[in-house]
């Protein structure tokens, strides 16, 4: 026996070898380990992840903040988002823009935008205040358990998909382009541009005063009161359904506000399912943050868009970007299991 | 005419009926103690009145009228205030946002300097650990604030569950004597307690509650003088 193999051993390691260095150097076209490219465009995939991260982050408050006060899952806010996604286009597309960035004066524009903004914003905080109404307050009048909140929310997302889906149909409105990216800095050749910094701007100063009328307001505290404990918060005087409904409106807005953003990266983003994987994603935000942590949200948002942007280059594609986003997610979650700030609405505060 | 009446009042768990035909009322100044062994009904009682726990049948008046379907807060804007069972420190925010939250009803926010003043006389403790957040207190300090927070209501019936449930016997002591005081300051008190001895020494009258039925009441010294309430909540054969 020993004989045979002092023949053969060598011989087989040499084929594998060879077949080794083809996998490097050639490698199959679904993946690749380009380190080289994922250096050189480390700084732009920073800034164009966070850009991403930031509207992730906007829905993920939502999700957080609706989980903070309730410990209910709301499913059915992916929808609430798409909502406000037809509501920017049906807007923009009554202001006149269409499929080629329009000729405005930057004034014009700006004032177009906020209009669109602000409507989406009312329509997927009425959509989340009615949601709540419809679907949610009926169980809790009754005592239902955890189990009926979380198919009920399943079944309102679907619900609402199919109910545009019946409306629109099954294809992508028309796209909306709202203006064109300018580069604005071009610091060492790492360009960022008028829009990336748009959305993440807005978005960021969306988010403190978020975090600020939570902190600081007295209606804010009682919703934190209602987040830690909703019977003493109910002997404090604080109406819990008012707070429950002001949970709703709050995580619509910034939905709304959100679907603003999407569509300027996704112009032809207002689709029936289109919320889809932009909830799952705002949703794993939330989660890795610290679900019920509206600091958390954030951080969580921007990490997730951050570190899938490293994946897609470095892997070599555009669709490893989830792949590689969830794994950290699920890695991330081992070590700390109730994410990286850690839950509750009030105790990541003190 | 009380400040507080329960008239024939029941309550229900789902089919569990917990209180039957309670009837007993709290006139305006007085320390009303209602003392019971564990799972008599005595937090059920306070839930009630309090409106965490809705009425089946009966009649709850405060101040002559009828609140029985009024909801807990606006109990709150008429002039009820618990502290609960537990204590129900908001364990994420600091002493002074948990007592701003005693007083989230309140309009006449100009006045809650004094009061807040007050209730660090009452409770010194809570005046050096302040900015500290309700969940690293102790029981005692954490018993201290909620009292405190459920005086910045400016009550006019406080409701206390247990105060003196999980605490070392010096905070005992000062517990009750700062009921005491609170009393002497206008302040009607209602007081669910285990500690029956100290509570009856404490309360001008007194009811027993046994399986969710009044069965006994009368002044705090008839009741400690008594002797199947010695035997049964006195420790005493």
């Amino acid at each position: 026996m020993p004989v045979a193999h002092e023949g053969r051993v060598p011989v087989i390691s040499t084929i594998l070898l060879a077949q080794g260095h083809d996998l490097l150097a050639q490698g199959p076209d679904w993946i690749k380990f380009d380190v080289a490219a994922f250096l050189g465009q480390f700084w732009s995939d920073t800034i164009d992840g966070l850009t991403y991260g930031a509207i992730y982050a906007l829905v993920a408050m939502g999700y957080t903040m609706v989980y903070g006060v309730l410990q209910l899952i709301n499913f059915a806010h992916s929808e609430v988002f798409i909502v406000g996604a037809y509501a920017v286009f049906f807007t923009l597309s009554a202001l006149g823009f269409g499929t080629s960035a329009p000729n405005l004066s930057t004034a014009a524009l700006v004032g177009d935008l906020v209009l669109a903004m602000l409507v989406a914003m009312l329509v997927s905080g009425l959509v989340a205040v009615l949601l709540e109404r419809v679907a949610y307050r009926p169980l809790r009048r009754r005592n239902a358990p955890r189990l009926a909140f979380l198919i009920t929310a399943i079944g309102a997302s679907f619900a609402i998909q199919y109910a545009i889906f019946a409306w629109r149909g099954p294809n992508p409105e028309p796209a909306i382009i709202m203006f064109r990216p300018e580069p604005v800095f071009d610091i060492g050749g790492v360009i960022i541009t008028s829009q990336q910094l748009v959305i993440f701007v807005a978005a960021i100063v969306l988010m403190i005063v978020t975090d600020q009328f939570v902190n600081r307001t007295r209606l804010g505290r009682g919703l934190r009161a209602v987040a830690q404990d909703p019977d003493t918060a109910t002997l404090m005087g604080v109406n819990k359904e008012r707070v429950i409904v002001l949970t709703f409106l709050i995580g619509g807005i910034l939905a709304g506000a959100a679907a603003l953003f999407y569509m300027m990266r996704v112009p032809a983003g207002a689709q029936f399912n289109g919320g889809f994987i932009l909830g799952i994603k705002a949703f794993a935000a939330a989660v890795l943050g610290g679900i019920g942590n509206i600091r958390g949200a954030l951080l969580g948002g921007l990490l997730l868009g951050v570190i899938g942007n490293y994946g897609a280059t470095l892997f070599g594609n555009g669709q490893w970007i989830d792949v590689v986003a969830f794994v950290v997610l699920v890695a991330i979650l081992m070590i700390r299991p109730t994410g990286i700030l850690g839950e509750s609405l009030g105790r990541a505060r003190v | 005419m009380p400040l507080l009446e329960l008239d024939a009042l029941s309550a229900h768990y789902g089919r569990i009926q917990a209180l039957h035909d309670i009837t007993l009322h709290v006139d305006e100044g007085e320390i009303v103690t209602l003392i019971g062994a564990n799972g008599a009904g005595k937090t059920t009682t306070m839930r009630v009145i309090s409106g965490i726990r809705p009425v089946s049948s009966g009649v709850l008046r405060f101040d002559g009228q009828d609140v029985s379907s009024l909801r807990a807060d606006l109990r709150v804007v008429r002039g009820i205030s618990q502290s609960p069972e537990g204590r129900g420190v908001f364990p994420g925010m600091t002493v002074l946002e948990n007592l701003d939250m005693g007083a989230y009803t309140r309009k006449d926010r100009k006045s809650l300097g004094e009061d807040l003043d007050r209730v660090f006389e009452l409770f010194p403790r809570l005046a050096e650990r302040r900015t500290q957040a309700g969940g690293t207190l102790s029981g005692g300090e954490q018993q201290m604030l909620a009292i405190g927070r459920a005086l910045m209501a400016k009550p006019r019936l406080l409701l206390l569950d247990e105060p003196s449930m999980g605490l070392a016997p010096q905070f005992i002591q000062q517990i009750f004597r700062i009921i005491t005081e609170i009393n002497s300051q206008g302040v009607t008190v209602l007081l669910v307690e285990q500690n029956a001895q100290q509570a009856l020494q404490r309360a001008h009258r007194a009811y027993v509650i046994e399986t969710g039925r009044i069965t006994k009441s009368g002044t705090g010294e008839e009741l400690l003088a008594d002797p199947a309430i010695k035997e049964a909540y006195l420790g005493v054969a």
